[in-house]
């Protein structure tokens, strides 16, 4: 397998080409919209220390963001603002457990958050980040292989937080322990997208952009396991349609509009 | 004057550009200029990010801009930063480290391993009695510590190195 070190090569092989754009949107959109629902925490965090973590952890986050993006710019797919701000919902790729809303209420009215929810899902997503970004190294096209390499120098700090979390809940008060353990047989009843690569997972791994999904899962699982020992026995179901064929929550209408809200106001503004 | 007396005088100015969030510590000392062309009286130069997530990318480039387009030869500068070049902790100049902790802020430590628990002595007093008391800090770069001996807070250049996969 030839690996692809420029757009112009990226882009003479149409087959390549869909299949590269596909996964760069999933990661971008990964990123994109769980940045959003960690800065929705500002402010709630349980205490101020985990308020400056966390949100710094949001902010590089959404950096990576903006990195996928670019590389979908190089290729012509449009601004990165744009692509950020103006995609409808069903072009979204982002796993639609990553859109859930942090729990009840909403960020002006009244935030009744769950820490548990945001504790097991950003667990689970930084531990699946990693694997995909160690996978992605690899890629066959040379601009992902190194934005992979750059943000893996970032994640370990990000991962290193949440396993701290992960483990301290779990080794902490009984009310703490069933709470996460709720969260995780939730994440297990709507997560498949996770690892799911979406209707064009042949092609993305057959050039070798990033390892295949049950490589993928298996190695998450793995990483899982060695922090949480019992994790639900049945396979990840995906109860709210698969996000990486287009398919979304409510959810994520209600965070692209806050989202979009300042950029919606005057889409010609400079900055 | 011949281009690489250009290009001498251009790296020479990047010494007084300070990061915007670090003032004093100019961006050469931080390692974040890769490359600077010079042909006839245009600059172009190549700059490496920090951290992804660093809001301050508009302002460190405006205030490069601006600095080498000062110079009477330049007519235009153009800067770009490029996120294929992978900036780490050790590009960071002896001189940056210095200016560094003139500011309270100890430069990165040395042997760090990804993802495991890292220390550095006090900017102030020296002391290697240091707590971690946040890996993030106020910007993405940085953590906040405490000194057990001078009893003060400070903060420290996170490390980040290559990450190799094997």
């Amino acid at each position: 397998m030839k690996s692809f070190e420029t757009v112009e090569q990226a882009k003479q092989n149409p087959a390549y080409y869909e299949a590269l754009t596909e996964l760069l949107y999933q990661l971008a959109d990964d990123d994109f919209i769980i940045s959003f629902r960690g800065s929705e925490w500002l402010g709630l965090a349980p205490h101020i220390e985990e308020d400056v973590a966390f949100s710094s952890i949001t902010q590089n986050t959404m950096g990576h963001a903006f990195l996928y993006y670019q590389l979908l710019e190089d290729l012509g797919e449009g601004k990165v603002d744009a692509l950020a701000h103006e995609r409808a919902p069903e072009q979204r790729r982002n796993a639609s457990y990553f859109e859930k809303k942090n729990g009840e209420g909403s960020y002006y009215g009244e935030p009744w958050y769950d820490w548990a929810l945001t504790v097991v899902r950003q667990f689970l997503y930084e531990t699946m980040k990693k694997v995909k970004l160690e996978a992605a190294v690899k890629s066959s096209y040379e601009p992902l292989a190194n934005t992979a390499q750059k943000v893996l120098m970032e994640q370990p700090y990000h991962l290193a937080h949440w396993k701290m979390w992960m483990q301290q809940l779990l080794s902490s008060t009984e009310e703490a322990q069933e709470k996460i353990q709720a969260r995780l047989e939730e994440a297990w009843e709507e997560g498949k997208d996770i690892y799911d690569l979406g209707p064009k997972a042949q092609d993305i791994v057959h050039h070798q952009l990033i390892s295949g999904e049950s490589e993928l899962k298996q190695r998450w699982l793995q990483e899982v396991q060695a922090t949480i020992k019992d994790l639900p026995a049945d396979s990840l179901g995906d109860k709210f349609g698969s996000g990486r064929s287009g398919e979304h929550t409510a959810d994520l209408d209600q965070a692209l509009q806050t989202l979009a809200e300042v950029y919606d106001s005057d889409r010609y503004a400079v900055w | 004057m011949n281009d690489e007396q250009k290009r001498q005088e251009i790296l020479a100015i990047l010494k007084t550009v300070d990061d915007p969030e670090l003032p004093s510590v100019s961006v050469r000392d931080l390692g974040m200029v890769h490359d600077v062309l010079v042909n006839h009286r245009n600059v172009s130069i190549t700059m490496v990010p920090t951290f992804a997530g660093c809001p301050a990318l508009d302002f460190i480039e405006k205030n490069v801009k601006l600095a080498v387009e000062s110079l009477e030869w330049v007519e235009r500068c153009h800067v770009e930063f490029s996120f294929q070049i992978r900036w780490s902790t050790d590009a960071i100049t002896n001189e940056g480290k210095e200016q560094l902790r003139k500011h309270g802020v100890s430069p990165p430590p040395e042997n760090y391993q990804p993802g495991e628990e890292w220390s550095v002595d006090c900017p102030y007093c020296g002391s290697a009695f240091t707590s971690m008391d946040n890996v993030f800090g106020p910007t993405a770069c940085r953590s906040i510590l405490y000194c057990g001996s001078c009893k003060n807070p400070f903060e420290a250049m996170k490390p980040v190195v290559d990450y190799s996969v094997v």
